[in-house]
């Protein structure tokens, strides 16, 4: 069974002892990032030092230009680091990379009008050289596993924005990552659907047990998704605070009316004012 | 004070602006019967050049065509559906029109025919009436029936004015003798087809899209050939072709070769333009996509890059399906061997024979449409997934 090997718990996949923290998979040590722009050199990245671990939700939270999807792209190897050093899954980026360690939702769901949602969702497999069954198989569940059993025949101009990062999300699970980065992916829907695909990420997360990494700006979806938060400020982009976020893994809808829910989220939004000035 | 503005804002509201107005197809059939009317005073021709002129009462057949086509529409307005009158009217229209041919074949002339003209005139109207009510109904009618009529009008015009008002054979022969001729003179025409189009045209044509495709290429994976490449593409299509023709000439002699240089010439800097936009046409987060699965360059070629560029080749390749063509014929003017459509031209338009000249134009014209909705049909199979194909 293909589901069988991502769905064990996070502490069981560690393995070990009990009270041993479990394995690093992405490990940044005093990472920077220069960009030399015409007039002068943009900092993106001012040494940024974050270890994830398996099984973490780790959302990424700032306002724009605070670095959160330069650190993102260092990680998927769609950017090279100026200084520091970054492991990926105990190797390089651009191992994990090329053995495609990792899957990327982007912001936007950058389907293949040409291909029919399940070639979509079989493009990465294609590439991979699997077999055309294995690769009919493996799409078929992601599919239903993100509730979009039924159209895979369809085109993706012929779903709504929703159903298109469903499928987006289904195509990165395809590749059975050992970690899944999502830059802003819900960013350009409307509130409900929004509210209706964290709680489907949610469960998926908890289902499969994998490590994700989630850039958003919004403070109630970092706070509703995540195991840690990461407050991050821009000019230079650096992390201010890490904030655990030790609400329970089941999670609903409803957590969020809940008073432990508006503690963390007031902790994450002084983080973001302490780092940010409005002046400028 | 109030009162004529209320007026004014209810006049307003009692007449609706509609967004397009058309001629109501309702107000022509007044038209039709007036000028009709009218034509009944006038003479309908002259029996000979020299003979008197001769008018509807004294041509009982005439009279006959003339009663037949007003009990059409009469019958018509009595049918139940507009559709079945337009029907029936389309009948009148079809016997107004063998008027003239009926006229034309007793010999008579019909250039101060002016009551014949005027007859024809309100059956035109009349087959603009039968048309509007046509075409908006979908499907066979409106795709296929309605340009078939229209083309089938404009032939039948062409023919009629040609032969009634005797236009000189030089300057514009009637579509029947054009097609007379076709038929007479098919192994010479089909002779020349197969030097220019199946032998020059097809294959510059290829040499020179694949070239422009294939440089494209190198051109995207080696920076400063682009670089260097696209300022020549603009000198290139600046080129006249009377001059290059000749040259080519020279170079690779009075075959289909140096015709076949010429549409390399004339095709190559249009597909690479074409497609390097194409493959300029690839969002960053698609790349970005096929980076993240290590997708190699040839790869993301393949299953993005080229996908994306769809379009912009069916472009280049439609562009250059009629640059070949012209270009094949304009080339044939500086020097052949004694066959092909461009040859045929040059050498029959200084005999005289103007109806072979417009044969073959006949042939060029139909080669250069079929050449060009192939490639049409070609790309709506292929790119019905981009937004200007869609259909829902």
């Amino acid at each position: 069974m293909v589901l069988a090997q991502t769905s064990l718990q996070p502490s069981e996949a560690a393995g070990g002892a009990p009270d041993a923290l479990p394995r690093p998979i992405v490990q940044a040590d005093k990472l920077s990032l220069v960009y030399q722009a015409t007039d002068k050199p943009v900092v993106a990245l001012s040494e940024v030092s974050l270890i994830i671990r398996e099984g973490d939700f780790v959302s990424l939270i700032g306002p724009s230009g605070c670095g959160k999807t330069t650190l993102l792209r260092v990680i998927a190897d769609l950017e090279r680091p100026t200084g520091g050093a970054i492991t990926v899954a105990g190797t390089t980026p651009e191992k994990a990379r090329l053995d495609r360690l990792y899957g990327y939702v982007f912001q936007a769901p950058a389907l293949y009008p040409w291909r029919s949602i399940e070639r979509n969702v079989m493009l990465p497999l294609e590439i991979m050289g699997l077999p055309k069954a294995e690769r009919q198989a493996r799409a078929r569940a992601q599919l239903e596993l993100v509730g979009l059993a039924g159209f895979e025949k369809k085109f993706p101009w012929q779903l709504s924005g929703g159903m298109q990062q469903r499928t987006s999300i289904a195509r990165a699970l395809a590749l059975q990552p050992e970690l899944l980065l999502m830059d802003e992916p819900f960013g350009a829907l409307d509130e409900i659907t929004r509210d209706h695909l964290n709680l489907h990420l949610t469960q998926l997360w908890r289902r499969m047990g994998k490590t994700c990494v989630f850039v958003t700006h919004s403070i109630s979806e970092a706070v509703f998704l995540s195991t840690r938060i990461v407050v991050m400020s821009p000019r230079p982009g650096r992390i201010l605070d890490v904030i655990d976020c030790d609400l329970p893994r089941e999670r609903t809808l409803d957590l969020r009316e809940t008073p432990e829910f508006a503690a963390i989220a007031h902790r994450v939004r002084e983080g973001l004012k302490e780092g940010h000035s409005y002046d400028d | 004070m109030s009162g004529p503005v209320l007026a004014q804002a209810a006049g307003g509201k009692a007449a609706p602006a509609r967004p397009v107005r058309r001629p109501s197809p309702a107000g022509m059939l007044p038209v039709v019967a007036g000028l009709a009317a009218l034509a009944l005073f006038l003479p309908i021709g002259q029996r000979g050049a020299e003979g008197a002129a001769v008018t509807w009462l004294g041509h009982p057949m005439a009279l006959l065509f003339l009663l037949g086509a007003a009990l059409c529409v009469g019958t018509g307005r009595s049918a139940v559906t507009p559709m079945r009158s337009a029907v029936m009217e389309l009948a009148a229209v079809l016997l107004a029109w063998a008027l003239p041919f009926h006229l034309l074949g007793e010999g008579f002339d019909l250039g101060r025919a002016w009551g014949m003209w005027l007859f024809l005139v309100a059956a035109t109207v009349l087959l603009w009436r039968v048309l509007a009510v046509f075409s908006a109904v979908p499907g066979a009618l409106r795709s296929a029936v309605v340009p078939g009529l229209f083309g089938l009008g404009l032939l039948a015009g062409w023919e009629v004015v040609v032969r009634g008002f005797s236009v000189p054979f030089i300057l514009l022969p009637a579509p029947s003798a054009i097609l007379a001729t076709t038929a007479a003179q098919a192994p010479v025409l089909w002779a020349d087809f197969y030097q220019t189009v199946v032998k020059s045209v097809l294959r510059g044509y290829l040499i020179g899209c694949g070239a422009g495709f294939a440089v494209a290429i190198l051109a995207d994976r080696v920076p400063f050939l682009a670089r260097g490449l696209l300022p020549l593409g603009n000198v290139a299509s600046a080129i006249p072709i009377v001059g290059i023709a000749p040259i080519m000439v020279m170079w690779f002699g009075f075959d289909w070769q140096s015709k076949a240089a010429v549409i390399v010439v004339m095709t190559f800097f249009p597909m690479l333009i074409n497609t390097l936009a194409g493959l300029a046409a690839s969002e960053r987060i698609q790349i970005d996509l096929m980076r993240s699965y290590a997708a190699g360059y040839w790869r993301t070629l393949a299953l993005l890059r080229l996908p994306n560029a769809l379009p912009f080749l069916y472009n280049g390749l439609k562009i250059n399906s009629t640059l070949a063509l012209i270009g094949a014929i304009v080339a044939e003017f500086f020097g052949t061997p004694v066959v092909g459509m461009g040859f045929r031209i040059s050498t029959e338009v200084a005999r005289m024979n103007l109806d072979i000249v417009w044969a073959t134009i006949v042939v060029a014209a139909l080669t250069g449409s079929l050449f060009y909705g192939g490639l049409a049909l070609l790309e709506r199979a292929t790119t019905a997934w981009h937004p200007s194909m869609r259909r829902r």
